[in-house]
């Protein structure tokens, strides 16, 4: 009897536990589970959000810093490159100051070289003018003692025809 | 631990003088023979006493001689709705009105002062009973709870929870993603979550008010077969409204079978469907009564002992005590582990009910 009371589902309770439970269902849905639910997924998504905007951030933040990079990479490659442009520029124009010096000394050494040939070629040109004039003077002279008397013009004149063919022929 | 022995010093107390209490009982054939606080006039009568714990009363006995009344309702279709109190009946000693306490049951009363079998038939009993009373307790409790935790998110919105709500948030979100989204899916879980959570609360609340072995604790509320009986149609009338045609169809002609064996399988379909809430009803109040059957028993030991001798009494009580306050943690583990088991199975039927794909999901029995 006492077993069977214990399996035996009573009304009462039966009728009192489907009022009870179904007030308090309602209740709790309507009052607590509904924002308590609603709540959480509510706060979820914002923590989620808030992770997705700290991860933009920091993606952000992290091109940021490469772009400063790149940046400061290019400048450091300009500053390189116009330190190199500079030092180009600087070597040719040494190299090229230094051609043109070179070239300059060239050409008055040349010039210079020039003059003193013209001068010695005039000298020596010069030199062969009274010479030639001297030595026709000597020549003069001595044709004019040598052949003063006409004995000697004609001892010339034959020996002269003696020694070219013509007598020959 | 000394709130462990305090918390068993408390059951031994409560279950002596409930052994008293049945004890005198006992008695009701000669009940001016028996004294109260006699022991040894009244014969122990253990399983009786275990009986008289799990199962329900009309009026609380809380300690020695002092019982709380509770409000006697039937309903007689003869004699109309009649309301008193449950002092009346004097624990089964008296009849009032016509009505007698007989086993723990309302009885009408024939002209010799006997029980009218014929006539109590007509009674509907929805008197406020131990168990009724403790149904509304925790109903209170778990609604009063959550409004604290529902207003501890409507103040704090958005924000890290606090108190009450930061120790109920992990279960809700368990039962949320592990029970329900689980169990029935990420699309269609959210409109059985009020039931779920209701479910669940209102079994754990009940599995540890009944573990308090003081007023208002005690009650053996989902070990008695008709608060698992109510919890369990509800589960049915869930799956049933809200069962689709794949689940119909699965049910009535499962697809892919010979019509000759849907001659067969069909009926065994049929009583699966009201199998497996019957099981969710056994399965809880089992777990629960036979938790208390066992805390009882260990507590009868000592008076079946001492009955025999004092000191074999007082030598028994401690290993009772040290099996009781054994049981009394695992009790605590069975009853989150009952509130779960019955949500998770739940949710696994309500699942199986809208489950769309055609993949076959096994259920569990």
């Amino acid at each position: 009897m006492l077993l069977a009371s214990l399996v035996e589902p009573a009304f009462g309770l039966i009728f009192w536990m489907t009022l009870s439970f179904g007030i308090a269902f309602f209740l709790l849905t309507k009052f607590a589970w509904k924002p308590i639910l609603s709540a959480l997924r509510e706060r979820e998504r914002s923590i989620e959000d808030a992770i997705g905007e700290a991860k933009k951030a920091r993606e952000e933040v992290a091109a940021m810093k490469a772009g400063n990079e790149e940046l400061l990479k290019e400048a450091r490659n300009e500053r390189d490159q116009m330190l190199k442009e500079a030092r180009e520029i600087r070597d040719r124009e040494i190299a090229q100051a230094k051609d043109k010096a070179k070239a300059e000394a060239e050409a008055l050494l040349g010039r210079a070289r020039e003059d003193i040939r013209n001068e010695k070629n005039a000298a020596i040109t010069e030199m062969k003018n009274q010479l030639g004039e001297l030595s026709i003077q000597v020549a003069e002279r001595i044709l004019r003692e040598k052949l003063g008397d006409k004995s000697a013009q004609d001892a010339l004149l034959e020996k002269v025809l003696k020694e070219s063919d013509l007598r020959r022929s | 631990m000394l709130r462990a022995v305090f918390l068993s010093l408390t059951l031994l107390v409560a279950g002596w003088s409930q052994a008293q209490h049945h004890a005198q009982a006992d008695s009701l054939p000669a009940q001016h023979a028996a004294v109260a606080g006699h022991a040894e006039e009244a014969e122990f009568n253990a399983g009786k006493l275990i009986m008289g714990h799990i199962g329900d009363e009309h009026g609380w006995h809380i300690a020695g001689d002092f019982s709380l009344p509770l409000p006697v309702i039937i309903y007689d279709t003869q004699r109309g709705l009649k309301v008193f109190s449950s002092s009346r009946f004097e624990h089964g000693h008296a009849a009032y009105d016509g009505y007698l306490l007989h086993d723990g049951r309302i009885h009408a009363v024939d002209a010799a002062g006997g029980v009218d079998e014929a006539a109590s038939k007509n009674i509907w009993d929805i008197s406020i009973t131990k168990n009724v009373l403790t149904a509304f307790v925790v109903l209170t409790l778990v609604v009063l709870t959550f409004f604290a935790v529902a207003k501890g998110y409507r103040r704090r919105t958005g924000q890290a929870p606090k108190g009450l709500q930061s120790l109920l948030e992990p279960i809700i979100l368990f039962v949320r993603d592990d029970v329900a989204k689980g169990a029935i899916g990420d699309k269609k879980y959210e409109r059985f979550m009020p039931f779920l959570l209701t479910a669940f609360f209102f079994i754990l609340f009940s599995n540890l008010l009944g573990l308090v072995p003081f007023f208002p604790g005690g009650a053996n509320l989902t070990g008695n077969i008709a608060v698992t009986f109510t919890l369990a149609v509800i589960v049915l009338l869930i799956v049933t409204f809200n069962g689709n045609r794949h689940y119909w169809g699965h049910i009535l002609a499962m697809p892919g079978v010979p019509p000759w064996v849907l001659i067969i399988l069909t009926p065994v379909e049929i009583l699966g469907m009201f199998l497996k809430p019957f099981v969710l009803m056994i399965r809880l109040f089992a777990n629960i009564a036979a938790g208390h059957i066992i805390a009882m028993s260990f507590f009868s030991l000592i008076f079946v002992f001492g009955a025999t001798s004092a000191a074999a009494g007082y030598g028994v009580s401690v290993v009772s005590l040290l099996f009781t306050i054994f049981m009394f943690f695992l009790e605590i583990l069975v009853a989150f582990i009952q509130a779960y088991v019955f949500t998770f199975l739940s949710a696994l039927y309500i699942g199986a009910a809208v489950e769309e794909s055609h993949e076959h999901k096994e259920s569990l029995v």
